[in-house]
């Protein structure tokens, strides 16, 4: 294998929009050079060029929906040294494991006129579900300078500096306006991990936890303060299953607001 | 090649440079070809259901997540349908801002697609990342452009990828026209090399190949219709949005987890894209856009496909042309978004995508949650007439090694810039030879 003893990359998806790995084309300044420093060896949508394993790293973007997948993964993990997942859907499941709350035959006949074409599983699920991850990327998408600096620390051997604090954080920091107190908008800002920028709430909207739940999230809590600004159940019940829903502190803080409510 | 009764199946599990997965099949029984399909193996992400019981006001960021290349193209059809069904319509510069968005994500689509998905077909690499080494500057020039087309949706929307400013009757916050005025510079860089880009892609060497296509894209009296407009064709067909299901039809079949449109008056496949809108729009483009087709050395319309590229590379120009000019009549949307009122509706719209028409349809209950949804994107709309290329394409290139056939069906297929990703809400080229086994690809990316 033509590796020249660089560190051999590859890149795969799952069911997932394309944007988490769009996110490493899109490091314009810096693609060139990171492929001047490893060996690419997989990414369909970069490259014709296909390496068989091992890898010293995947990155991997997208859940698991089917028996593929499920089996692509565990494939993955058997050939690759260090696994890294990039974004909710590969991290939580994504949008898509709204299917995981409904029943997904019934799903398939309301979109598709021969059901039984379609092989799927029931549930759509994070990657470290069903392998072992050694670091996950957050994001719905990932940030780019986030991928950026997970890499670069990956290939010289430090811990990679990624913020532990909530969106919250990032928004006081930015001095934006608090839009849940101030205009009594449904935030998840509170719960969410940073990394976005505190973006929506510069947009004049609550935070939608694109970058899912942080360590030590009091969902909880936030519904009941939600509840107390006015928010209608329902619309807590949305927020919390987004796009990074079937993280489990998302997942049980929707379940627990719809035992309250019935 | 090989005389033989036998039936040969030809197999690629996966397509390269192309967004999201799939492969082709391809079954040749006697020397002739007896069958092609576009293998979509992409896992179905049932958007459509999902959305059900949504309200109305999450649409927007929830269909972007369809599509991470083209996230805008989906908001923009998604608000455009709920809003008619709410009856808002949006002031002109809410109008405008949405044309300067949209331009911007055209941008940074049609970059990546010429300098990294297609361009290193013509120069037989794997990538442009191995044509990089050769012709850095060339590679530089496309990522810059990219970066820019980036940027802009990025001013509007706070991000390129999933931006969050889109909301139904506009947006939830404008930039300032400083903000705008700061990328002015860069976008005057972006469309001289957008012009030069015309003039590369013009001189690359384009197989022949000209079918007999049936070109559709929305068309507007006075514009380079993207946001709004008629859906016209090349067969004569002018019909309003709302009329869409009824002339188009999708069709559910067994190699997919794409949907595949058909006329539906005679099941025949048509073509949305790039090409489509030069070729039926090619009097409303912008001066410097209209000059660069006129001396790209192609007669409009055009009816190779390989000439994507170049329509491509024209749209870029006119991209760059409109965000100028948008830029500089700018007025910031007051109010950022439209009122209105909440009630029972159903409505529809069709949007140019980067690679197409993209058509969605909304039916909502007076509290305004989605009670059903319907999303067409432009490449499930263009897999019957991938798979009808295909059919015209491989008889005369039968008696060539399985290798070759192959990359040769696949660079055709990237003249439609597939995006399987959207389909599916992927495509695996497979070739039927019994006896082959599934191709691979050694180190140069060659099968």
């Amino acid at each position: 294998m033509p590796t020249n003893g660089k560190p051999r990359i590859a890149v795969f998806k799952l069911a997932s929009c394309d944007g988490c790995q769009l996110q490493m084309l899109n490091l314009e300044d810096e693609l060139l050079a990171i492929a001047g420093q490893v060996e690419i060896c997989y990414f369909l949508e970069a490259r014709s060029q296909i390496l068989d394993g091992p890898y010293d790293i995947a990155l991997i973007e997208g859940s698991v929906t089917t028996e593929h997948d499920l089996a692509r993964v565990r494939d993955i993990r058997r050939k690759s040294q260090m696994l890294i997942t990039l974004g909710a859907c590969a991290n939580t499941g994504g949008i898509q494991a709204l299917r995981n709350l409904q029943d997904v035959d019934e799903y398939a006949r309301a979109i598709y006129a021969n059901p039984t074409y379609i092989h799927t599983l029931s549930q759509s699920t994070p990657v470290a579900a069903h392998v072992t991850v050694e670091f996950a990327i957050n994001g719905c998408p990932i940030s780019k300078e986030q991928l950026l600096e997970v890499l670069t620390s990956v290939l010289i051997g430090r811990a990679p500096q990624l913020p532990a604090h909530a969106v919250c954080v990032e928004c006081k920091r930015k001095g934006t306006v608090c839009v849940l107190v101030a205009k009594g908008i449904a935030c998840l800002g509170p719960v969410t991990h940073a990394g976005c920028g505190a973006l929506c709430p510069a947009f004049n909207r609550g935070c939608f936890g694109c970058y899912g739940p942080m360590e030590s999230a009091h969902s909880e809590s936030l519904c009941q303060g939600l509840t107390a600004h006015g928010i209608p159940r329902s619309e807590m019940l949305r927020l919390l299953n987004g796009f990074t829903g079937w993280a489990e502190e998302f997942r049980s803080a929707a379940e627990k607001l719809e035992k309250v409510s019935t | 090649m090989i005389a033989t009764n036998e039936t040969r199946t030809i197999r690629l599990e996966s397509m390269t440079r192309v967004e999201g997965e799939g492969g082709l099949r391809i079954e040749v029984r006697d020397g002739h070809l007896r069958d092609v399909k576009v293998d979509v193996f992409e896992a179905p992400r049932f958007f459509e259901a999902f959305l059900r019981g949504r309200s109305m006001r999450e649409v927007p960021d929830l269909t972007a997540r369809i599509c991470g290349i083209c996230p805008a193209a989906h908001q923009m059809s998604s608000v455009q349908a709920i809003e008619t069904a709410l009856g808002i319509t949006p002031s002109p510069e809410i109008r405008d801002l949405r044309r300067l968005l949209y331009c911007g994500e055209w941008i940074e689509s049609h970059a990546l697609h010429i300098y990294f998905l297609q361009a290193p077909d013509f120069f037989a690499m794997e990538s442009a990342l191995t044509l990089a080494r050769e012709q850095p500057h060339l590679v530089k020039q496309g990522l810059e452009l990219k970066k820019i087309g980036n940027e802009i949706v990025t001013v509007v929307g706070g991000r390129s990828v999933h931006p969050v400013s889109v909301c139904v009757g506009g947006f939830w916050k404008v930039p300032h026209r400083h903000e705008l005025l700061e990328l002015r510079p860069r976008v005057e860089w972006a469309l001289q090399t957008s012009l030069e880009t015309v003039k590369f892609v013009s001189g690359l060497k384009l197989p022949d190949f000209a079918p007999d296509y049936e070109w559709v894209a929305l068309s507007h009296p006075r514009e380079y219709a993207i946001n709004e407009g008629s859906i016209v064709s090349s067969a004569g067909l002018d019909i309003s949005v709302k009329e869409f299901e009824q002339v188009f039809l999708e069709e559910h079949v067994a190699h997919s987890t794409a949907l595949h449109s058909v006329r539906a008056d005679r099941g025949s496949s048509y073509f949305v894209g790039p090409l489509a809108r030069v070729n039926l729009n090619y009097s409303h483009l912008p001066p410097f856009a209209r000059q660069a087709a006129d001396e790209c050395g192609i007669a409009w319309p055009c009816s190779n496909p390989y000439a994507g590229i170049v329509a491509r590379a024209i749209e870029l120009v006119m991209a760059c042309e409109e965000i100028l000019r948008l830029i500089d009549t700018y007025r910031a949307p007051e109010p950022a978004a439209m009122e209105y009122s909440i009630h029972a509706g159903d409505g529809c719209a069709a949007t140019e995508a980067p690679r197409g028409l993209l058509y969605h349809r909304y039916r909502m209950n007076d509290q305004g949650i989605v009670q059903s949804a319907r999303i067409v994107p432009p490449t499930c709309q263009n897999y019957r007439r991938i798979e009808d290329d295909l059919r015209v394409l491989l008889p005369g290139i039968l008696d060539r090694t399985d290798a070759e056939i192959v990359d040769t069906c696949e660079k055709l297929v990237r003249n439609y810039d597939p995006c399987i990703s959207c389909s599916t809400h992927a495509v695996k080229i497979q070739i039927d030879r019994s006896e082959v086994p599934d191709l691979s690809r050694n180190a140069d990316g060659h099968i």
